[in-house]
């Protein structure tokens, strides 16, 4: 990944994000507060405003840079959790060029973020439940030798399915625990973002 | 969705304008979203800041002035606030005795107000934070995010804020905030959803006859529904949750508030006040102070809560201490 890569990625994560801001809005209010579309299209406009008039000598500039606005603009228990998870990813990317070994290891490094802050394991239906296998797909493909824009493709595609594997799940984190059993039968707002980041990533590695 | 407002999108400034017309003693930075008292903290005095999402006025910045918080950080409706507001606050209400954070127990609002903490600290400003979580309806706190922070907050803010007034220094204002936290308990019924700007729908859907026992002040689900009753029978129903939790023997004193979620007439909170005070006489309980009014509300909410602090002497004295803010004022 290069700067033009990373600061692509971001401005896809903000189109799809306001794309599905209604959708995610939809999901929440079954089981959240109904403000998840509303705050990642706030945080993901913010943060694709700074990284596009941002001069970055590194791809971790651009990504850092993101989680910074993530943190100050969304809100919620996203913000917080995103902002790390980019800030992280940032912070293992102090390079103009990262090779495909060097991103994922930040990926794992943002996914481990995540888990401290939120204290959420696989299963809890949070984010991590499409962060996990996303990750862990690109690695695969990465030791398989595929190249970057086919283990992108996988990790986007882990992380649909792990965002469709939460609509059986009882929540046990956030605000959509306190329904109990009456969580279970509703896809999950925060793994369904999720899944948006990691398509975004794939189209803008696949796009010529 | 019918709703006094000018756009959804700008609730919130219109209303920070509005605060900021209707008292002169706050300063308000309708952009950066801060509230603070008009002529600063006292010189030496630890400062209390708190925040949260909007839409539960006059939580969090009508309780600011003297004797209580010294600044508020409004996020979105029903969104915690970012850690830049937290910042900024505590930036502008140090005195060198340093921060308390009076936090919520939200996701949402503990990620930020730690991340605000982190922030604070490396600025060389001293930051405790006390989390308020008094809401009994959770029985469950390992299998989800632990029990909610309701109407505690407002006692914990008018003691601990008092404390401050008076001189504590930050581990004792700390320790008091902790103390009437675990002494507080809180249980709420809706008699109807609240609908937030953004999504103009009701949360939840309530049949015509139906309550929820034990919703949270954003609507989330409590413990069952059922059909409403009488007020003395909901009355009973709040009471046995939160003496089942934290039981009070004869001769014990509490502090009592009747707490009208938005959209509850002041005359059925009298209605349900005056059956709490029956049911604690009959346990022998004495109810030494009480608020009934509107103090944490749930935007358009129909509904009441109830909340319960066992009071010490020492509570009871700071409790009295003047206070002078919008929502709360007396003393002088």
């Amino acid at each position: 990944m290069d700067i033009d890569l990373a600061r692509a990625w971001v401005q896809a994560i903000a189109v799809a994000v306001g794309r599905h801001k209604d959708h995610l809005t939809q999901l929440d209010s079954a089981i959240g507060d109904a403000d998840h579309g509303t705050n990642l299209d706030r945080g993901f406009s913010a943060a694709a405003a700074v990284v596009a008039d941002l001069d970055a000598e590194t791809v971790g500039a651009v990504l850092t840079r993101t989680g910074t606005a993530l943190i100050s603009s969304t809100g919620g228990a996203s913000g917080p959790l995103y902002g790390a998870a980019f800030r992280a990813l940032g912070k293992s990317l102090d390079v103009p060029v990262a090779d495909q070994r060097a991103f994922a290891a930040a990926l794992a490094a943002g996914l481990e973020s995540i888990r401290k802050l939120g204290t959420a394991a696989p299963g809890d239906k949070t984010m991590i439940d499409a962060y996990a296998p996303a990750v862990a797909a690109f690695e695969e493909r990465s030791r398989q030798g595929d190249g970057f824009a086919a283990a992108a493709q996988a990790a986007a595609d882990a992380a649909e399915e792990g965002m469709r594997a939460t609509t059986p799940l009882q929540a046990r984190k956030g605000r959509a625990s306190y329904l109990g059993a009456r969580s279970v039968g509703h896809q999950d707002p925060g793994a369904t973002s999720t899944a948006l980041i990691f398509r975004a990533l794939a189209d803008v590695a696949a796009a010529p | 969705m019918k709703k006094l407002i000018n756009a959804p999108e700008r609730v919130l400034d219109d209303a920070l304008a509005g605060i900021a017309a209707a008292h002169p003693d706050l300063s308000v930075d309708v952009e950066g979203r801060v509230i603070t008292r008009a002529g600063g903290a006292g010189q030496g005095k630890v400062a209390l800041v708190s925040g949260g999402g909007s839409g539960h006025e006059p939580l969090h910045g009508g309780f600011v002035g003297t004797g209580m918080l010294d600044a508020a950080c409004p996020g979105e409706v029903f969104t915690s606030p970012v850690p830049d507001q937290m910042l900024t606050a505590a930036k502008a209400v140090d005195s060198g005795a340093g921060v308390l954070f009076v936090v919520k127990n939200y996701t949402g609002d503990r990620l930020n107000f730690r991340m605000a903490a982190e922030l604070a600290e490396d600025e060389g400003i001293t930051v405790e934070s006390v989390t308020v979580d008094d809401d009994v309806a959770v029985q469950d706190s390992t299998g989800t995010a632990g029990r909610r922070g309701t109407g505690a907050t407002v006692f914990v803010e008018k003691i601990a804020g008092a404390l401050a007034e008076q001189g504590g220094d930050l581990p004792s204002v700390a320790a008091m905030a902790n103390r009437v936290n675990a002494a507080t308990r809180s249980f709420a019924v809706a008699l109807s959803a609240c609908t937030t700007p953004e999504a103009g729908r009701p949360g939840f859907e309530l049949g015509a006859d139906e309550i929820e026992i034990g919703v949270g002040i954003h609507g989330e689900p409590g413990r069952r529904r059922e059909t409403i009753r009488s007020a003395r029978d909901t009355v009973a129903v709040c009471l046995d949750a939160i003496l089942a939790d934290q039981p009070l023997a004869a001769g014990e004193e509490t502090i009592v508030m009747v707490n009208g979620l938005g959209a509850t007439p002041l005359l059925e909170l009298y209605v349900v006040f005056n059956e709490v005070v029956a049911a604690l006489a009959a346990q022998n309980v004495t109810i030494a102070r009480n608020l009934v009014g509107n103090y944490v509300t749930s935007l358009d909410m129909a509904g009441v809560s109830i909340t319960v602090c066992r009071a010490d002497a020492e509570m009871l004295a700071l409790w009295d201490a003047p206070v002078n803010t919008p929502a709360l004022r007396w003393g002088s």
